[in-house]
C-alpha cells in the first residue's frame, strides 16, 4: 500500500512520502513523557512519596550503615576473609581489645558481632567462626548476608572451608539496604499502575485516541510510544531515588554502576509489568474517578504484604503464602539481592522467572479487556 | 457542475447498530475543491456517515470511494490525504499548541514547521498556550490547524461553529473558504443554515439516515419558493444577527 500512494502520486501536490511508523512512535513517546514531567500526581507517585518513605526510614536507620565487627582475640588477621569484609566499606573491624571487653560490647549492641578467623588443621582453607548478638539483629543479618556473599565469592572460594554461626538471627534489616528497594518497587508500581490506567483511560474518554485514528498511526505505535515514555519516565525515577539514597543515605551498591544497571533492568521489566495492570484498569473503569478504588485493589496489597516495609519471613505463616503469590514481592526480592548482596541477574533468574509469568498472565488479560473507545 | 470531478462518492452506504439503524442507504458525491454540507437534525446520521468515510467507524455495507481509494482496502491511504476535526474531541494533556502540532506531525509523517502551521490560522501568538486555556473559537481554530498539518486534499469538519459567538462563527466561515482556495476540498456539518446557505457551494439534507435533498443552496431554496412556499412574515432587510454584529463590532475578540 506504501508503493500504491508513491506510485500515484505524480499528479499529487501533497506527496507524503515514505510514511515512518518509528517516527510516529517517536513523536508519541515525546509527547507523552512531556504530558507525564508536567503532570504532578505522576511526580508526587514516582518521587516525592518513595523519597519521603526514604527521608523518614532513612533517619530512623541511622543514616549509613556500619557494623563494627570484634576481631577475636587469637583470631589470624592476615587472610583473606577479613580482606574481603574490609573491603565492602561497610564493616569496621575492631581489633585490640581483651575477651571480656568484647563480651560487654556483645551485650550491649555496641559492637555488631564477633569473628574468628582460623586456618583448619591439616589444610590450606579457613575456618570462619562468627557470633552475633540479639542486641543488633539488623546489623547481624546484614553481616551474615555478606559473610554468604563472600563465602560463595569465586576468588575466596577454594580457601575457605566453612562458616560456622551462632545465634541465629532473623533477617530483618531496618536500614535504607532495606527500604530503598522496596520503595523503589512501590514507586515502579504505583506509576505502572495509576499513571497508565488514568493516561489510557482519559485519552480514551476525550476522544484524543479517536483523532489519533484519524491520522496514519497504528494501534501499536500509540501503545509502544506510552510504553517508552513511561518506562523512560520511571527509569529516571529510579535513578533519581537510587542515587539519592546512595550519596545521602549510604544506601549499598556492592558493585557500583553495575548494580545501578542491574537495578534499572529490573525496574524496566518490573514496569512493564506493572503497566499490564494499568492497560487492564483503563479497560474496565468506566469513569476517571473509578481508576483509584480498582487501582488500590492492585496496589494496597503488594505495598503491604511485598516486603516493601516489613520482611515478608516476618509476617505470620498463613500471610506468607499470599505475599509470595504478588509480583512486587520478587521484585523486592530482586532488587535487594542486587543492590546488596551484589548478585548479577542470573543469580535472581528465579525471580526474574516469577516476574515474566506475571507478565504473561497480566497481558493475556489486558489483550482481552483493554478499549480503544 | 457536470463536469466536477467527484473525490469522494458514496454509493448505498448503510451502518446498522444491535437494534438501530443509523444510516440506511446513502449516496452522493462530494466534487473536488467544493465546500460540501451536511445537513439534518441531530442524530439523522450525518456525523456516523462523516466518521466511516474518515475510516473510524465500519459500515454495515454500501461502497466508499475516497480519492480513488476504497475505505474498505486502503484506509491507510485514505488517513494520509485527510484532514479530520472531531465533534468535541480533546488534545493530549499538559503539551501547548507547538508541541500538540509537532505531535501530530510525527503522528502523519509530516515535515512542516509548528509554528507556519498556526500562523495559518492565527494563533501564533498562542504557541505556548495549552489547548484548554483557548477560547471555543481559538479551540475550533486549532482543531483546524491540526487537520491542515498532512496538507490533505479533504478536510472533514464536524459542527466546527457550534457553541461561537456571531464573530467567532463569521471569523471561522473565512478561514474555511481561504483553505478550499487553497484548493482544499471541504466537507462540514452545521445545524445553522445562514452558515451553510453563506459557505456551502452545494448541501446534502439528511433525515433518518436518508438524504431527502441534494443541491446547490440557491437551487433548493428556489425550489421552495416556486412551490408556492412563503414566509409568515415578511423578511426585513436585516435581522437580528446583523444587529448583533453592527453593535458589537466585526472585529473578533480572544
Amino acid at each position: 500500500m506504501q508503493k500504491d500512494i508513491q506510485e500515484r502520486d505524480s499528479n499529487s501536490a501533497t506527496a507524503v512520502g515514505r510514511y515512518s511508523n518509528t517516527k510516529a512512535t517517536l513523536a508519541l513517546a515525546k509527547a507523552s513523557f512531556r504530558s507525564i514531567m508536567r503532570s504532578p500526581s505522576a511526580v508526587v507517585f514516582t518521587l516525592a512519596f518513595p523519597l519521603i518513605f526514604i527521608l523518614v526510614f532513612g533517619f530512623l536507620g541511622g543514616g549509613g550503615t556500619h557494623i563494627d565487627v570484634g576481631v577475636t582475640p587469637g583470631s589470624d588477621i592476615n587472610n583473606p576473609v577479613m580482606g574481603m569484609l574490609a573491603k565492602t566499606g561497610m564493616i569496621r573491624l575492631i581489633k585490640d581489645k581483651t575477651k571480656a571487653d568484647f563480651d560487654k560490647l556483645l551485650e550491649k549492641g555496641n559492637v555488631d558481632a564477633m569473628i574468628d578467623v582460623h586456618r583448619k588443621v591439616n589444610s590450606a582453607a579457613y575456618s570462619v567462626n562468627v557470633v552475633y548478638t540479639s542486641a543488633s539483629r539488623d546489623k547481624g543479618g546484614i553481616l551474615k548476608s555478606v559473610l554468604n556473599n563472600v563465602f560463595y565469592d569465586k576468588t575466596l572460594k577454594p580457601t575457605v572451608a566453612e562458616i560456622k554461626e551462632s545465634t541465629i538471627t532473623g533477617r530483618e534489616y531496618k536500614t535504607i539496604d532495606f527500604i530503598l528497594p522496596g520503595q523503589l518497587g512501590f514507586s515502579l508500581l504505583s506509576t505502572g499502575v495509576f499513571g497508565t490506567a488514568f493516561v489510557f483511560l482519559s485519552l480514551r474518554q476525550t476522544l484524543v485516541i479517536k483523532r489519533f485514528f484519524a491520522t496514519p498511526v497504528k494501534r501499536s505505535s500509540i501503545v509502544i510510544g506510552e510504553g517508552i515514555a513511561r518506562i523512560g519516565f520511571a527509569l529516571l525515577g529510579a535513578l533519581f531515588i537510587i542515587l539519592i539514597g546512595h550519596f545521602f543515605f549510604g544506601f549499598t551498591l556492592v558493585n557500583g554502576a553495575i548494580t545501578v544497571i542491574n537495578m534499572l533492568i529490573l525496574a524496566t521489566l518490573g514496569i512493564i509489568v506493572f503497566m499490564g495492570f494499568g492497560f487492564i484498569i483503563s479497560g474496565i473503569a468506566k469513569s476517571e474517578s473509578m481508576v483509584p478504588p480498582i487501582s488500590n485493589i492492585v496496589t494496597l496489597p503488594q505495598f503491604l504484604l511485598s516486603g516493601t516495609f516489613f520482611s515478608i519471613e516476618a509476617f505470620p505463616s498463613w500471610l506468607q503464602p499470599i505475599s509470595r503469590a504478588l509480583p512486587l514481592t520478587y521484585l523486592n526480592d530482586a532488587m535487594r539481592k542486587v543492590a546488596f548482596e551484589g548478585s548479577g541477574l542470573w543469580d535472581v533468574k528465579f525471580q526474574i522467572m516469577i516476574l515474566l509469568l506475571w507478565g504473561i498472565g497480566i497481558y493475556a488479560v489486558a489483550i482481552k479487556v483493554f478499549k480503544w473507545e | 457542475m457536470e463536469t466536477k470531478k467527484a473525490i469522494i462518492s458514496v454509493t448505498d452506504l448503510v451502518k446498522k447498530y444491535d437494534d438501530f439503524v443509523a444510516v440506511q442507504g446513502l449516496s452522493f458525491e462530494v466534487y473536488e475543491h467544493e465546500i460540501f454540507g451536511l445537513l439534518g437534525p441531530n442524530g439523522a446520521g450525518k456525523t456516523t456517515t462523516l466518521e466511516i468515510i474518515e475510516t473510524l467507524r465500519e459500515k454495515t455495507s454500501g461502497e466508499i470511494i475516497v480519492d480513488g481509494f476504497s475505505v474498505d482496502k486502503q484506509p491507510h491511504n485514505i488517513k494520509q490525504i485527510i484532514g479530520v476535526q472531531l465533534q468535541a474531541a480533546g488534545y493530549y494533556p499538559n503539551l501547548n499548541l507547538i508541541e500538540l502540532i509537532e505531535l501530530f506531525a510525527g503522528l502523519y509523517g509530516a515535515n512542516i514547521k509548528p509554528m507556519e502551521m498556526l500562523e495559518k490560522v492565527n494563533l501564533q501568538d498562542k504557541a505556548k498556550a495549552k489547548y484548554k486555556a483557548l477560547s471555543g473559537g481559538q479551540k475550533q481554530r486549532f482543531s483546524i490547524a491540526t487537520t491542515l498539518i498532512n496538507q490533505p486534499k479533504i478536510i472533514f469538519l464536524d459542527e466546527p461553529t457550534t457553541g461561537l459567538d456571531p464573530q467567532a462563527r463569521r471569523n471561522l466561515w473565512d478561514l474555511i473558504i481561504e483553505i478550499r482556495n487553497a484548493g482544499t476540498t471541504v466537507v462540514i456539518t452545521t445545524h445553522y443554515m445562514d452558515e451553510a446557505e453563506q459557505l456551502c457551494d452545494r448541501v446534502a439534507f439528511v433525515e433518518r439516515g436518508q438524504i431527502i435533498a441534494l443541491d446547490t443552496p440557491d437551487n433548493l431554496i428556489d425550489k421552495l419558493v416556486s412551490s408556492g412556499f412563503e414566509r409568515k412574515k415578511e423578511v426585513k432587510k436585516a435581522n437580528l444577527e446583523d444587529v448583533f454584529i453592527n453593535l458589537t463590532g466585526q472585529e473578533w475578540r480572544e
